[in-house]
């Protein structure tokens, strides 16, 4: 049973990732990828890893629901429902692709993998958790506020309008100039 | 279980979770008919359900010019599996379709899949008003889906559990919904948001002639309109477990309490529409970032405080 699911998700993981350069629409290549994302979740599940399958499930629609948003927005021409390729460079990635897989397969190939030594641990989130984690907790923790301020700096750097846009020189100007005026009323 | 017998027991869960979502369904439109009182409009309402499935058999397809298919159509028909999955792991009164130690998260994956379904369904048709529904669905969606993350986290933070079971058990004696109220009630608005139910129906709003799924006719008018009362009780029944005891309760048995616990939730979340107007999705994503994620954050704080003293559960 378990066999039968791996590879027929194997299968879609695959078949939803070479559909991401096959298909015409931009709605169609990001949810083709969302599918190949979903059938990779669903084998981690498979794994006995169900948190980190069901989150990577979790993530990857989520992440796809907006990307298709922005995709849409920003490419140069309208790919609604005009049928536009989604490959260039064909050769060029074509060549790299073909390389790549080829290494990464090799690697796999010639890497000695160890042999199971034991049972694996009741709770294999936890196990996972600590065999990425332990010890470096705190260097995580530390990051991820760095990150964090990054990302709230870079959003600050690249707004187009600051307060003194909003509130005036001298910040008093209520209510404030907002193009788009928003619920709370701030 | 054997695979025979839990076949059986999931058709019978279905069965019977579509019949509890009638209920909200017949509340839905008897709050939406406007005939005065005194035109029958309890007896107009217990129809409406029946109605609408057989005005959906006979209504012929419009379907529109280059609509994309395969995306709408499969989103359509989505909305209501995903709804049925949302109920799967939760505990039924010793009964358990499937347990896993991650319900908490199933159930967040599968509402965040909702985002996907109404955004391609607004997508499908190739039709604008469709399509700004979708995007103000996500918009929308953006926008409670994060005060929603932190609600679920609290009941997970007080019974040290991703397991909707523990999550029940903990709440013996006190139910979480007295100790982390804004996590219930920002949950309770999350699931409004993802059933389309006002006051957040905004993406499937009149100004955009019924939005997201204005375009659809026939049966896949009928799955979406099914599908949001569907998500709707699976929300109300999450609800019922996480924050309101689940089961427990005196005399009756646990699937009667459950029932009517998730019943009191979906209803009232329907009849929100009485005082509430339909809040615009701009005007929404402020009180998503500015007010409810504060809140929701405050209120974990709050929780994880009195969990680490000990002081609760």
């Amino acid at each position: 049973m378990v066999g039968v699911a791996f590879w027929v998700l194997a299968a879609v993981a695959v078949a939803g990732g070479a559909a991401v350069f096959v298909v015409d629409s931009m709605a169609r290549a990001t949810y083709a990828l969302a599918l190949s994302f979903v059938a990779v979740g669903i084998q981690v599940i498979l794994l006995g890893l169900n948190y980190v399958g069901v989150i990577v499930v979790l993530m990857m629609v989520m992440e796809m629901a907006i990307m298709a948003v922005y995709m849409i927005m920003f490419m140069g021409m309208n790919p609604a429902l005009m049928p536009m390729s989604m490959v260039h460079s064909r050769r060029w990635s074509l060549a790299t692709a073909i390389t790549v897989f080829a290494v990464l397969v090799v690697g796999i190939v010639l890497t000695p993998w160890p042999t199971r030594s034991g049972a694996p641990g009741a709770d294999t989130t936890v196990e996972l958790g600590r065999a990425l984690m332990e010890g470096k907790m705190l260097v995580m923790i530390g990051v991820s506020a760095v990150l964090l301020t990054t990302m709230v700096a870079g959003l600050v750097i690249a707004l187009p309008r600051g307060r003194y846009d909003r509130l005036g020189e001298d910040l008093h100007r209520r209510p404030p100039a907002d193009p788009q005026p928003g619920g709370v009323g701030r | 279980m054997t695979f025979p017998a839990s076949l059986a027991a999931a058709l019978a869960l279905a069965v019977g979770f579509a019949v509890v979502a009638v209920v909200p369904a017949v509340l839905g439109a008897r709050l939406e008919d406007p005939a005065p009182p005194g035109a029958g409009r309890w007896r107009r309402a217990g129809m409406a359900p029946w109605v609408r499935v057989a005005r959906a058999l006979g209504q012929r397809r419009a379907p529109t010019l280059a609509a994309d298919r395969l995306l709408g159509a499969a989103a359509v028909v989505a909305l209501p599996v995903v709804a049925l999955l949302m109920v799967a792991l939760l505990p039924l009164a010793g009964f358990r379709l499937a347990d896993s130690a991650v319900g908490l998260v199933w159930f967040n994956a599968l509402d965040v899949l909702v985002w996907a379904l109404f955004w391609l369904i607004g997508w499908g048709p190739n039709s604008v008003y469709p399509l700004i529904g979708g995007y103000r669905f996500l918009a929308q969606a953006m926008s409670y889906e994060l005060p929603l993350m932190f609600a679920i986290t609290t009941p997970a933070v007080a019974a040290h559990s991703l397991r909707f079971a523990d999550i029940v058990a903990a709440q013996h004696g006190l139910w979480f919904v007295v100790w982390m109220p804004v996590a219930f009630v920002v949950f309770c608005l999350g699931v409004v948001g993802f059933s389309l139910l006002p006051p957040l129906n905004h993406p499937a709003g009149v100004d955009i002639a019924g939005g997201v799924g204005g375009e659809l006719t026939g049966l896949a008018r009928l799955s979406v309109s099914a599908g949001r009362y569907l998500l709707l009780t699976a929300g109300s029944a999450t609800a019922a477990t996480m924050f309101l005891g689940g089961g427990a309760g005196p005399l009756l048995p646990a699937a009667v309490w459950l029932v009517v616990k998730t019943l009191a939730v979906a209803c009232a979340l329907v009849a929100v529409r009485t005082v509430v107007p339909t809040i615009r999705a701009d005007r929404f994503v402020e009180v998503g970032w500015l007010v409810l994620i504060p809140a929701t954050l405050l209120q974990l704080l709050l929780v994880s405080v009195l969990v680490g003293m000990g002081v609760l559960p």
